[in-house]
């Protein structure tokens, strides 16, 4: 009978020794995932900013492009990483095509959430003083909509490095590796170790993140909301 | 400076327009009070001029020029705006709201920093303001930032859509008064929309009546308005006190006064009691020179008057004051007139009589 894992952590308990051994291969890991996850985000936002534009500009085409994205949300991960191996092997191109994927639902609609989400009253009065449309779109509307786009590019970092732990199946390294290890080894240490820096990445990235929220948009600063 | 050409403008989806075949002109430095129930389309003829809606007939003509052969944006940087809900932007500080339309006319800062400051002081706000944010100010002072930021650019044309209608009626008396005061500095061409037909009396130099569905019932003077309104709905909408409100609009200074029963202090009783009798009266006012020291019952004449103590009158209003004030003043006097005072000097006294003629005329 082999046992099972939670009977494996009440034997082994937590391998100290294991984990101050990994500490550099913790680092490695670390700037793996962050990249994985950056690049993720930052390519994400680009593209979200991108169609969040044509939806704003086009608005017929909002629904279509939200319809696409939130199919592409509901695939599970494994599914689309195996998916596309066949076609792009176990490269970075496959883990960040499928990453990126993920994130633009989340941006897509916030970014044109936050735009629609600015008073009316203040868009009349912009082209009543005589705004011109992108004036207007970059230097009144994007400002006041960058509390919801942060409130977006926060859900959907956060989401994206809790992806990323699958994307080591896929030889991308990252967290996912110890977790990975640890379950084929059955280490609970590992696991514990995968699962716990996971978390933590992400909940600094959220941090700053709000913090960065603050920074953008200091008249919310002062205004309990 | 601004003409209406038979101008309408039917809503997609609406049956019947929401402004129907208006013609306004307006001259330089005229101050235009659009006023009419709600819905009767005056945010829409207000949107018009600035093009912010587009008529679906009709001709506008801004300073000369057709409004539809100037680029939308730059027609609107010439024309002072205050919409309806203010709409400050929530992200910038007041002096940035306030710089708006400078910045996008590409002032240099220092000009724009002086620009801001010179009109902060005009809108009677603390200049320790500058640098908050729209939300950390109250409804009156959003006001006020709402008329400095159309003032901004110093456009010769001024549109302001009931830009006092968020405070409470004492500030927004308050506000008026400024407004007037600032209006006689800077003798824009003002069309003002408001839905209280008091605001309208008060401000307006002639006031556009507009029933609903963008009909014009009367455009002329406020007193032309009181004294001759042009339809049913148009004495309706005035409503009652119609005398009280055309009292409202003339100042003391516009009527011709009575000496009244006035001696100087230093006469003789005989020469007080004659002024009693060739007005009738049952009291006399004592002079001190050009200085009135007051009144006191002819039974009381005796001896000196200057060993008189005499009553102060309970009010005295200067010749800026409206008739309804006067009216007022005679009503809470126990002499049952109002006397007239400018700088300490005794200008006349008018009664009941006066002032009910003035409403007859
Ligand atoms: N964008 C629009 N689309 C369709 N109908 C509109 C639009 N704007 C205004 N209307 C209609 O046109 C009419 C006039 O509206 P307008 O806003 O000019 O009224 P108003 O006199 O300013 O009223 P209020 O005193 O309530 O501000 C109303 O019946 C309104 O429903
Ligand atoms: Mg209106």
């Amino acid at each position: 009978m082999t046992p099972t894992l939670a009977q494996a952590a009440a034997e082994v308990g937590i391998d100290w020794g294991w984990v101050f051994g990994h500490v550099d291969e913790m680092w490695e890991r670390t700037v793996e995932h962050v990249t994985l996850t950056g690049v993720a985000v930052v390519v994400g936002f680009i593209l979200a900013v991108a169609l969040s534009l044509v939806a704003i500009r086009w608005r017929a085409t909002y629904k279509p492009i939200t319809w696409f994205t939130g199919v592409l949300y509901t695939i599970p991960s494994l599914g689309l990483f195996a998916f596309m191996v066949p076609f792009t092997g176990l490269t970075l191109l496959t883990a960040e095509i499928g990453l990126i994927l993920y994130t633009l639902l989340i941006l897509v609609r916030n970014i044109v959430a936050g735009i629609d989400g600015v008073p009316a009253n203040v868009v009349e009065a912009a082209r009543g003083m005589g705004y011109q449309s992108r004036e207007l779109l970059w230097r009144i509307e994007v400002p006041l909509a960058m509390p919801v786009i942060i409130a977006g590019v926060r859900i959907a970092t956060v989401t994206t490095i809790g992806l990323v732990t699958v994307t080591s199946l896929i030889g991308q390294g990252g967290y996912g590796v110890f977790i990975e290890r640890g379950i084929s080894r059955r280490f609970l240490t590992e696991i514990l170790v995968g699962t716990v820096l996971s978390v933590s990445l992400a909940v600094l990235f959220d941090f700053l993140l709000v913090r960065v929220g603050r920074w953008v948009a200091p008249w919310t600063r002062k205004t309990a909301v | 400076m601004i003409s209406l050409v038979d101008v309408t403008k039917v809503f997609p989806g609406m049956d019947h327009p929401a402004v129907d075949g208006l013609s306004l002109d307006i001259a330089a430095g005229e101050f235009v009070v659009l006023v009419g129930p709600s819905g009767c389309g005056k945010t829409t003829t207000l949107k018009m001029i600035n093009r912010i809606i587009e008529p679906s007939s009709g001709e506008i003509w801004v300073d000369g020029v057709a409004a539809t052969e100037t680029p939308a944006f730059e027609l609107r940087r010439g024309i002072g705006y205050v919409i309806q809900q203010i709409g400050l932007f929530p992200h910038r500080t007041i002096a940035e709201n306030i710089g708006t339309v400078p910045e996008l006319l590409g002032w240099d800062r220092p000009r724009i920093a002086e620009r801001i400051e010179d009109l902060v002081v005009r809108v009677g706000l603390d200049p320790a303001m500058l640098g908050r944010y729209p939300s950390e100010l109250s409804g009156g002072q959003q006001q006020r930032v709402g008329v400095a930021r159309a003032l901004a650019a110093d456009p010769p044309v001024l549109l302001l859509d009931e830009p006092f209608g968020a405070v409470d009626p004492i500030v927004r008396f308050q506000l008026q008064e400024e407004f007037l005061r600032l209006q006689e500095e800077l003798s824009k061409t003002v069309v003002f929309v408001t839905h209280d037909i008091d605001e309208a009396l008060r401000m307006g130099d002639r006031i556009a009546i507009l029933n609903v569905g963008g009909i014009l019932e009367q455009f002329d003077t406020p007193e032309n308005i009181l004294s001759g309104p042009a339809s049913e709905f148009v004495a309706d909408f005035i409503g009652g006190e119609r005398g009280l409100k055309r009292l409202g609009l003339r100042t003391v200074g516009s009527v011709d006064l009575t000496r009244g029963p006035v001696v100087d202090v230093r006469s003789d009783v005989e020469t007080a009691r004659d002024a009693m009798a060739q007005y009738g009266t049952e009291w006399v006012a004592l002079l001190d020179g050009d200085r009135l020291l007051g009144w006191v019952w002819g039974e009381d004449l005796d001896g000196q008057l200057t060993d008189l103590e005499p009553h102060s009158f309970w009010v005295e209003l200067d010749p800026e004051s409206t008739l309804r004030k006067a009216l007022n003043a005679v009503v809470m006097t126990r002499s049952r007139v109002a006397v007239v005072v400018e700088d300490g000097i005794y200008r006349g006294m008018l009664g009941l009589e006066t002032i009910a003629g003035e409403v007859d005329q």
